[in-house]
């Protein structure tokens, strides 16, 4: 009946967010007019925090729950009254819960017996209120006797107060009785505050049932007659009945003001199109500055454009990060989600493995987080699963005993990266390059670096049970991974050593939404490439090219340089110019010039993905709208470098 | 598990609390168990079938233990159904209110499994 940890910390982090509300508003009202339903809502929040800790075993939780509950309890029944130290007293041990659940989180059982104590000896200090009007003789007995201690309580201090106090009478057909119910307690609750609802028989009809409702209110008894209807008793009259200070009070009570809000992340992905679509505007704006500064340089007119278009330019890119930085989450949420199943795992195949973090602050859009946590899943599985050895294995290896797998996240530029550093056996090369010439991805004899041998375990279907996976079986690939990756706009790299172990990295933007491009055209064909993945472009005559071994290639400041033209890859008839561009995309070895037909320039574009139908089409990322409902491609770098670098003449592709 | 040919209606506005009563109730034997998450709940669903037991919290929104119980007992259709009350430790002023409305036992939470299948077997076998 162990309900499961992960269920249990999610729940109980939602119950302790609302707990902060509910201490938040009472914080803003316990001098004015603070309503009963804030407490009773607390106190139920932290009753269910209990009851979820209790069946989860944690008993300090537990302990400590209880002990805010009681507390709680004697607020909700007016045995002690609320000041300031009692609300900090709250927002404390809020922390601590918080802190407490961080420490399940890590599989431990936090340790709060000082703080239990304290919430005793904090009960012990408070002084309790005694007495209140003696209700017999003012409220009939067989209605006084069915009150629970709370609703007491409130019927005294509703007299207290002043409040009139009236008793309803009403009886509803048994069928029907539940809506009829309903509709008349909401007009109860409008005029003040419903204290009882009991059911009666007798007296009653067959086929219906009765309800007697006892309720309070400072409104003119006049206005909750004609408002509510029906039989009214009034059973305590009310005392204040100036309609000026039972308005001011119902202002106040509406009053909340707390200081986060939970915000669905669609409704964020909406601003940032907004944004986006702005933005597009704003581009707009300035093209026609600057063409006009072009005609007119030095009209006042001009230079006012002009600053305006800078002005918005500024102001949308602070309005972007601000949104952009809202929807950031730390990495170390996700890698709390791998440690669970790194733990799990590794139990059930009888490995031990130590498990090290680095960089959780490391932040990162929320829907690329959750994009990518299945990718980084599979990683993990397949390190605990093919990387590390059995602990016989890896002392006959001189290895410690124990495997590692660390997850590292940081920064770099506008991306962030995430390793999976295993220290197990690494991949096997041979058997990598064995497997890619029977599955005729590669020519026996060929030459190929490792580096280019090893990305061939991203090649859909390649999985050999001795090179890296059963994971087909499991539903995903290493293909898989790479390919989501390209789709997020990122990319993945390996590095392995012959029993020193595996790294993956996986590249991916910090943010999705909004990324610079370089819109470019090719015949009549015009195409977006992020200028993230480019490193320059050069201008070139068509004569500059040159054939090496049935490649074409630039010398780049004398180094050769592949190139591949646009028009070629996709099939475009180029308008053949004698001035070509080429764009130079990549990284190190694999660095490859794209060649177009011409520039025409930078832009900020929104990529918003092709949809279910052009799902795994090559070489692109995605669409963009530019200018005026005009939708361009935007390119998919990684694979076209990868096509034009590491698919040899001859040799098929599956 | 012996078969049981009885109704038992648990009323309790905690899911979690519900859930744990319903299973150590269904520990005992086959009961046909149904579950109100209010008394107001539970006011609906008296009618719908002949219960033989009502296990009920008392602190609830909308109609509370004691109204509930109050409403049974001054029932003739319902009267004869017995009532346990299962409540916390705090509540001790609103179980003897219960108790003097008319419910059979009462038991505090939190409860051992043993306790309450040692109560119920006392008030129906």
């Amino acid at each position: 009946m162990k309900a499961s940890k992960k269920e249990f910390i999610a729940e109980s982090e939602d119950l302790l967010f609302e707990c902060r509300q509910f201490v938040l508003e009472i914080q803003d009202t316990y001098q004015t007019a603070l309503n009963p339903d804030t407490i009773n809502a607390l106190f139920r929040a932290m009753h269910t925090l209990k009851g979820l800790s209790g069946l989860f075993g944690s008993k300090g939780i537990t302990d400590l729950s209880h002990g805010l509950e009681t507390l709680l309890d004697d607020v909700r029944l007016g045995k002690v009254n609320i000041n300031e130290e009692f609300v900090n007293f709250l927002f404390k041990n809020l922390d601590i819960l918080k802190t407490a659940i961080d420490t399940i989180r890590e599989d431990k059982e936090p340790d709060l017996s000082s703080q239990i104590e304290e919430i005793k000896s904090f009960r012990a200090s408070l002084k309790e209120n005694v007495g209140g009007p003696d209700l017999k003789g003012i409220i009939n007995d067989s209605i006084l006797k069915v009150l629970s201690e709370y609703e007491e309580h409130r019927l005294k201090t509703n007299i207290l107060n002043g409040n009139g106090i009236y008793l309803l009478k009403v009886i509803f057909d048994l069928s029907t009785f539940d809506t009829s119910l309903e509709e008349i307690t909401k007009k109860i609750k409008k005029q003040g505050e419903l204290i009882s609802t009991l059911p009666v028989s007798e007296n009653v009809p067959d086929g219906s049932i009765g309800f007697n409702l006892m309720f309070s209110s400072t409104n003119p008894v006049d206005e909750i007659k004609s408002d509510i209807g029906g039989e009214i008793e009034t059973l305590v009259q009310t005392k204040i009945s100036s309609p000026s200070t039972s308005t001011r009070k119902q202002e106040q009570s509406l009053k909340s003001t707390t200081t986060t809000v939970r915000v669905d992340i669609d409704k964020l992905d909406r601003i940032l199109n907004t944004i986006g679509e702005l933005t597009l505007a704003k581009d707009a704006v300035k093209r026609i500055g600057i063409e006009l500064s072009e005609m007119y340089i030095h009209t006042q007119f001009v230079r006012d454009v002009y600053k305006i278009s800078q002005t918005l330019e500024r102001r949308l890119a602070e309005l972007q990060d601000e949104v952009l930085e809202i929807r950031m989450v730390p990495v170390g949420q996700l890698f709390s989600r791998l440690a669970q199943v790194i733990r799990r795992f590794s139990r059930e195949i009888g490995k031990e493995i130590d498990l090290v973090m680095y960089g959780e602050d490391t932040e990162l859009d929320k829907s690329l987080a959750e994009e990518i946590v299945d990718p980084l899943m599979h990683l993990v599985r397949n390190s605990i699963d093919h990387g590390i050895e059995l602990p016989e294995e890896r002392i006959k290896k001189g290895k410690p005993e124990h495997g590692r797998i660390a997850l590292k996240a940081y920064q770099k530029g506008n991306y962030v990266v995430i390793e999976v550093i295993d220290d197990g056996r690494g991949i096997d090369l041979d058997k990598v390059r064995s497997k890619a010439i029977e599955k005729g991805l590669l020519e026996p004899g060929a030459k190929i670096d490792d580096r280019e041998l090893i990305n061939f375990i991203f090649s859909p279907g390649f999985s050999t049970k001795d090179v890296i996976s059963e994971i087909s079986g499991r539903g995903v690939g290493m293909d898989v991974v790479k390919e989501k990756l390209a789709a997020l706009g990122g990319f993945t790299e390996i590095y392995t050593k012959k029993d020193e172990g595996t790294t993956f990295t996986l590249t991916l933007p910090i943010t999705l939404a909004i990324i610079k491009a370089l819109v470019v055209r090719v015949g009549d064909m015009r195409f977006a490439i992020p200028l993230t993945a480019i490193s320059e472009t050069i201008a070139l005559e068509k004569n500059d090219l040159q054939t090496v071994e049935w490649r074409k290639v630039f010398y780049l400041r004398g180094e050769m340089l592949p190139v591949k033209s646009l028009g070629d890859i996709f099939n475009i008839e180029t308008t053949d110019e004698e001035m070509l561009f080429a764009v130079v995309v990549g990284f190190g070895k694999r660095k490859l010039g794209i060649i177009v037909d011409q520039i025409i320039g930078q832009q900020e574009i929104v990529i918003k993905s092709l949809g279910e139908y052009l799902k795994g089409l090559f070489g692109f990322a995605g669409a963009a709208e530019i200018g005026r409902h005009e939708v361009i491609l935007v390119l998919d770098v990684e694979s076209i470098i990868e096509r034009a670098l590491f698919r040899y003449e001859g040799v098929t592709h599956v | 598990m012996e078969k049981e040919n009885k109704n038992i209606l648990i009323v309790e506005d905690s899911a979690t609390t519900r859930a744990l009563i319903r299973a150590v109730v269904e520990e005992m034997a086959d009961f046909n168990i149904v579950e109100a998450g209010s008394g107001f709940e539970a006011l609906k669903l008296l009618p719908s079938l002949s219960f033989n037991l009502i296990i009920t919290d008392i602190n609830m929104p909308d109609i509370n233990g004691l109204e509930l119980i109050s409403f049974v007992k001054n029932n003739p259709r319902y009267n004869h159904i017995p009532l346990i009350i299962v409540s916390t430790e705090r509540s001790e002023e609103d179980k003897k209110r219960g108790m003097a409305l008319g419910a059979t036992a009462y038991i505090t939470k939190p409860f051992k499994a043993q306790e309450l299948q040692e109560v119920i077997k006392q008030v129906i076998i």
